[in-house]
């Protein structure tokens, strides 16, 4: 039987996966893909919590998600094409200008 | 009204010659000289009220001065037989002076300045005469102060002067710090800073004796600045920097004498004082005028000499408020003024003539100077305290106060003061006036301006002593227990001296002790007789002593001033700057600096750093969150 | 509000005048000193008036305005003077007026920018004197702070940027420490009365239990005793006043200084428990400031150093008097706040007109001054022998005062304190032997004395201030007493905590 457990343990592995993924990788474009795994990790909780307490409002944050989710990736790979015609690079180590 | 006019002439003289004729000299010395004389004119009827009525009552005219819940201070005057004698010699001497300076210093630059500050001493002198309350003779004994800065400073430019001056105010600041604590605690036991007041509280015993012995001795402070006493003496000499006739009416005839006036005044206080404080009093007085006879044989200086033979005098006065004779020294004080301000003056005419103040650089001026070598005679034969001149009667009061006080000691040093002053004032005589010729130049005898001051001076000199003498003129010669009864006169009763008295041992005693001082000086430095230098070398280590001021002056400046200035005043300055500022103040902004420099290393501009940031953060909020 | 609003035209007065030459142009230097004159002119004029009108019979607070500021908060526009406050408004607008034809010599660029900071900062002084509002006290406790930073870092000498750094911290430091207590008074008062209010007569008519004004008076009592300079917290002043160019110096030790002093007065009416308590430990630490403050000036040769601490030794006088809580030491301190500010002004501008033309302070580069600037001199020794505490001049009276009060509640206090005496007069008078007198140097041949107008001036009047409350001291202590009868009764009203 699926429970909510289930769902809930899944989203962590998926938000934990997500946030290894930003913190540790060095390419800008999976940086971008760790945080899009976090923002869907996100939505799978509350659309388990939306149908295990019957609530429609997690369904509509999901929607509202999934919207944000969708303008900051194009913002994000925007910026990400932006800086690679300019610095030639994706490596997020070698972007430090701002730094004491 | 016209008792207010003594203190308005001369402070309005003052300031016309400061701001309107300061450029024109003449015409200010006759201001400055104007307002001495109409101050005497005003004091002549008072003289005069009071020789026919010895036991005038005492006039007083006061207002607020500053008027707050718990603290009246009032100016006020007092006009007592006791003022009345101190207000005649100080405008008298000082008219006799003025008009002498205007001789003396023709042709100074800065003439008016000098008038000027002549005047702003003669309203301060005045003002502590006419005091009748503590703040007030104490505002005007620091203006007294500033006067003495002013004239002893006169030649600025000269280091010296400049130095003399500093120290003159310096010294008296310290006895000054006594007199006020004396104040304070005489204040808030009584209550009242007026004399009369507070002299009736006294006398009705309502306060204790060892605070009338505290604040008897921290108000003698003042009078050991002021008067020069030991330890306090060491402005006096350095003083003579000043113009002489500033020497003579500052620091022979009146101001230094202020210090014993103000002891007379307050003779309330010290009547009913334990005898323990009168004792130190007297003690004090005897040591000054004994070293400072001693010193003064140690001097070649003219003025020097005479100025240590003031000191030596103003030990006298104070040795005989001491031992309860303050009619006896007030008696003193008025003749010493004549003849010392006559010594001086005659000092000044002689350093005139021979462009020198070294006595050994005189000699044999008597042909050339008559009526300079006369007055001087005469008035050092005053000083010595031979008969029938004016110093015999007031030394020998003195004396006969402190012996039948029961203070045989004190008596011996006061006998062997006047026999070394015998000694010292026949070195000057002889070597200056009489003897081989030593100068250089044409010395002649000084214009009348300064021989007259000086032939009435002498005058003085020699009769103003009969008024002591018992059964001349009943009136007359009772003013000094009228003097002596003054100070303490408001409650009606007589001083301890009331009683006067002659004593023929006590003369005799004194006289034989003068012509022994006489005779040694003729012996070594007219005769020649004995070598004054074989003496000189024989004690080679005193005399270099006595030269050298006992080294008194050598430890002030040495030990304390330099000690203060050095070293202490350096540790105070070493822990302002190097750990006040530099280890606390700078010390803290180098720490905040430093933290902040540290703190920058987190700015790394590495993206995933501020991520790691934050998803700590979070971490630790939660934990917190399920620990609490 | 009845009547003529003298207070507020005596403090809008130097700020109608900043507004007024942000108009002009920088180059037309004559209007620019004409209005910085005017202006000063009528703050003067007028606090001279209130002098004479202020009934002292009446006593209490005066000349009150008040407009709601912020109603909600009980922040409200409310100024009005008392005796004590009377005094120190006379005194900023004699110190700014002096301090004007200062700069007139002194500062030859950037004129317009100076005239306007200084005013500034004196529309914040009077602002602060005049104050009944707490939040309006602190806003001009920081007006009068704020403006010294340009003032000192841009017109100052030698190390400036160090030294208005230093006093511009330290200063903000000890306002915000203030502002501390200042607010716990707002709520604590609130609480009691349910209604919130700043008004400073509201909050004094309270009373407040004994362990809570305890503590609350200490961050007041610091705070403004920063600014005093209380020791051990004085290392501001004396840097400050050195670097800085003469009128700032004028008002800094002039006025500023006296601001500390005034706050504390205030906490004290508010607080009369609290101020029991601590006084004690003021006049230990005046006694410090006396002594140390002294002895420090001692072994200075930079003059405006030494007369720098000789202000912070002169303020131990004051906070000494305050501490006594008795109608003399009080009025002594009130009435030496306003001599010695006087006094010192007088020193600042003098040492700022020979520094002006020698380039230097040090007193060994000095000698025989007398003869070539025989004004300046005379100016000099007047101001050493009022500092130096010399009967006839103002400061004389006022340590009177403070003496014979400290010599009844801390007699060693007071003799400690008498000894200063012979402390500032050595100091004093070494530094007039060493620059005045003896030999003329030749390389000060050129010096100029103070001989135009509007260079003696400023001298002129201040000296005639000084000789005109030490001949008749009663022009001011009637005012002034008038002031501290009721906040002393008041204190001593209150249990010793």
């Amino acid at each position: 039987m699926l429970t909510l457990d289930h769902f809930l343990i899944l989203s962590f592995i998926l938000f934990s996966v997500g946030v290894a993924g930003v913190l540790l990788r060095r390419n800008i474009i999976i940086v971008l893909m760790s945080l899009e795994l976090i923002f869907n990790s996100v939505n799978i909780t509350l659309a388990a919590f939306a149908y295990y307490l019957q609530s429609i409002t997690g369904t509509v944050f999901v929607v509202f998600n999934i919207a944000i989710a969708a303008a900051e990736v194009a913002i994000g790979l925007a910026i990400l094409v932006a800086v690679y015609r300019t610095r030639k690079t994706v490596n997020v180590e070698e972007l430090k200008d701002m730094r004491y | 009204m016209d008792i207010w006019a003594l203190l308005i002439v001369p402070l309005a003289a003052a300031l016309i010659i400061t701001f309107i004729t300061r450029k024109r000299a003449e015409l200010s010395s006759y201001v400055s000289v104007g307002a001495v004389v109409l101050c005497f004119l005003i004091v002549l009827p008072y003289l005069v009220r009071m020789l026919g009525n010895p036991h005038m009552e005492y006039i007083e005219q006061s207002f607020l001065w500053i008027d707050i819940p718990g603290l009246m201070v009032e100016m006020g005057t007092i006009i007592d037989p006791l003022s009345i004698i101190m207000l005649f010699i100080v405008t008298f001497v000082g008219s006799l002076i003025h008009i002498y300076s205007r001789g003396y210093m023709h042709g100074e630059k800065g003439y008016a300045r000098f008038f000027a500050s002549l005047s702003l001493f003669i309203f301060s002198m005045l003002g502590i005469v006419l005091a009748n309350n503590f703040i007030m003779i104490f505002v005007f004994w620091e203006l007294v102060g500033l006067a003495s800065y002013l004239l002893i400073g006169f030649y600025f430019e000269k280091p010296a002067a400049a130095d003399a001056a500093k120290k003159a105010f310096l010294v008296n600041r310290i006895g000054d710090f006594g007199f006020i604590l004396g104040i304070f605690v005489l204040y808030y036991a009584t209550g009242t800073f007026n004399f009369v007041k507070m002299a009736h509280i006294i006398q009705a015993g309502e306060v204790a004796s060892g605070t009338l012995g505290l604040a008897a001795l921290l108000i003698f402070c003042g009078a050991v600045g002021k008067s020069a006493q030991f330890p306090l003496h060491v402005w006096l000499p350095d003083a003579m920097e000043g113009p002489t006739p500033v020497s003579a009416l500052i620091h022979a005839a009146t101001m230094v004498a202020a210090g014993v006036y103000m002891l007379a005044r307050t003779g309330f206080l010290y009547a009913a004082a334990p005898h323990e404080a009168m004792m130190v009093i007297a003690y004090i007085g005897g040591l000054t005028a004994f070293m400072a006879a001693l010193l003064a044989l140690g001097q070649n200086d003219i003025k020097r000499i005479i100025a240590y033979s003031t000191l030596s005098s103003l030990g006298y006065m104070v040795m005989s408020v001491g031992v309860g004779g303050t009619g006896a020294g007030m008696f003193y004080l008025m003749t010493h003024a004549f003849f010392k301000a006559l010594l001086f003056l005659g000092a000044g005419s002689v350093i005139h003539a021979c462009h020198t103040n070294n006595i050994w650089e005189m000699g044999n001026l008597y042909p050339k100077m008559k009526i300079t070598g006369v007055t001087f005679i005469l008035g050092s034969l005053a000083m010595m305290g031979i008969f029938p001149f004016s110093g015999f009667w007031s030394k020998d009061e003195i004396l006969t106060a402190t012996f039948f006080s029961g203070n045989y000691f004190l008596f011996a040093i006061g006998v062997l003061t006047a026999m070394i002053t015998a000694i010292f004032m026949t070195k000057v005589i002889t070597v200056t006036f009489f003897g081989e010729k030593r100068y250089h130049g044409h010395p002649h005898e000084s214009p009348a301006g300064m021989t007259v001051p000086l032939m009435l001076l002498a005058v003085f000199a020699v009769f103003v002593g009969l008024a002591g003498l018992p059964g001349l003129d009943p009136n007359f010669g009772t003013f000094i227990s009228a003097v002596a009864g003054s100070s303490a006169a408001h409650a009606g009763e007589h001083g301890a001296s009331g009683a006067h008295h002659f004593s023929y041992f006590v003369a005799i005693t004194s006289t034989i002790a003068v012509f022994i001082g006489i005779a040694i000086g003729w012996t070594i430095y007219s005769r020649k007789l004995i070598d004054n230098n074989a003496i000189a070398a024989k004690f080679s280590g005193f005399h270099t002593a006595l030269q050298n001021r006992l080294y008194i002056d050598h430890f002030y400046d040495r030990v304390i001033v330099a000690g203060i200035y050095n070293n202490i005043a350096r540790v105070f300055n070493f822990i302002e700057v190097f750990i006040i500022i530099h280890f606390i103040l700078n010390g803290t902004a180098y720490v905040t600096r430093q933290i902040g420099k540290g703190l920058r290393l987190t700015i790394s501009g590495q993206l995933q750093h501020y991520a790691f940031g934050m998803v700590g953060g979070v971490l630790v909020l939660m934990i917190i969150y399920v620990l609490l | 509000m009845e009547g003529f609003p003298i207070l507020s035209v005596i403090m809008l007065s130097p700020l109608a005048a900043v507004i007024l030459l942000l108009f002009v142009d920088d180059a037309r230097v004559a209007l620019v000193r004409g209005i910085a004159i005017a202006s000063t002119s009528i703050s003067l004029a007028l606090s001279l008036y209130l002098l004479f009108i202020y009934d002292k019979v009446k006593g209490g607070f005066q000349f009150i305005e008040k407009i709601e500021w912020v109603q909600s908060l009980g922040i409200s526009y409310h100024l009005g003077v008392d005796g004590i406050s009377v005094a120190m408004v006379l005194l900023t607008s004699i110190v700014i007026f002096t301090g004007v034809f200062v700069s007139w010599v002194g500062i030859k660029h950037r004129i317009r920018e100076h005239y306007m900071f200084l005013l500034l900062l004196v529309a914040g002084v009077y602002g602060v004197f005049m104050s009944l509002d707490l939040l309006f006290f602190f806003l001009f406790y920081e007006l009068a702070v704020i403006p010294m930073y340009p003032l000192i870092g841009i017109w100052g000498s030698a190390n400036r940027e160090y030294a208005t750094m230093k006093l511009t911290l330290y200063l903000s430091l000890g306002a915000m420490i203030a502002l501390l207590g200042l607010l716990s008074l707002y709520f604590t008062a609130g609480a009691k009365t349910g209604v919130y209010t700043f008004d400073m007569l509201q909050i004094a008519s309270l009373s407040y239990e004994t362990g809570y004004q305890i503590k609350v008076f200490l961050p007041l009592l610091l705070g403004f005793g920063i600014l005093v300079p209380l020791a051990p917290f004085h290392s501001w002043s004396p840097t400050g006043h050195a670097a800085a160019p003469s009128a700032v110096s004028m008002l800094h030790a002039g006025v500023l200084m006296k601001l500390g002093a005034y706050g504390i007065l205030r906490t004290m009416w508010m607080l009369p428990d609290g101020a029991q308590y601590w006084m004690p430990w003021v006049a230990g630490l005046s006694l410090i400031n006396i002594f140390y403050g002294g002895m420090v000036a001692m072994s200075r040769r930079d003059m405006k150093f030494m007369i720098g601490y000789s202000s912070s030794s002169h303020m131990g006088y004051v906070l000494l008097g305050i501490a006594t809580v008795n109608y003399i030491g009080v009025n002594g301190a009130v009435l030496l706040m306003f001599a010695h500010g006087v006094m010192t002004a007088l020193a600042f501008s003098l040492i700022g007109f020979v520094y002006d033309q020698a380039h230097t302070r040090m007193i060994y580069d000095f000698s025989g001054l007398a003869k070539k600037v025989p004004f300046v001199a005379v100016a000099f020794a007047i101001m050493g022998f009022a500092s130096s505490g010399l009967p006839g001049l103002a400061n004389f009276v006022a340590e009177l005062m403070v003496f014979i009060g400290a010599f009844k509640e801390y007699p060693v206090h007071a003799i400690i304190a008498v000894f200063g005496i012979i402390i500032t007069a050595t100091y004093m008078l070494r530094c007039m032997r060493d620059v005045f007198f003896r030999e003329p140097m030749e390389k000060w041949d050129d010096l100029r004395d103070a001989s135009t107008f509007v260079e003696r001036l400023p001298f002129v009047l201040l000296i005639a201030v000084l000789l005109i409350v030490g001949f008749y001291p009663a022009v001011l202590v009637d005012v002034i007493n008038s002031g501290v009868v009721p906040l002393v009764n008041k204190l001593n009203a209150a249990q010793v905590g």
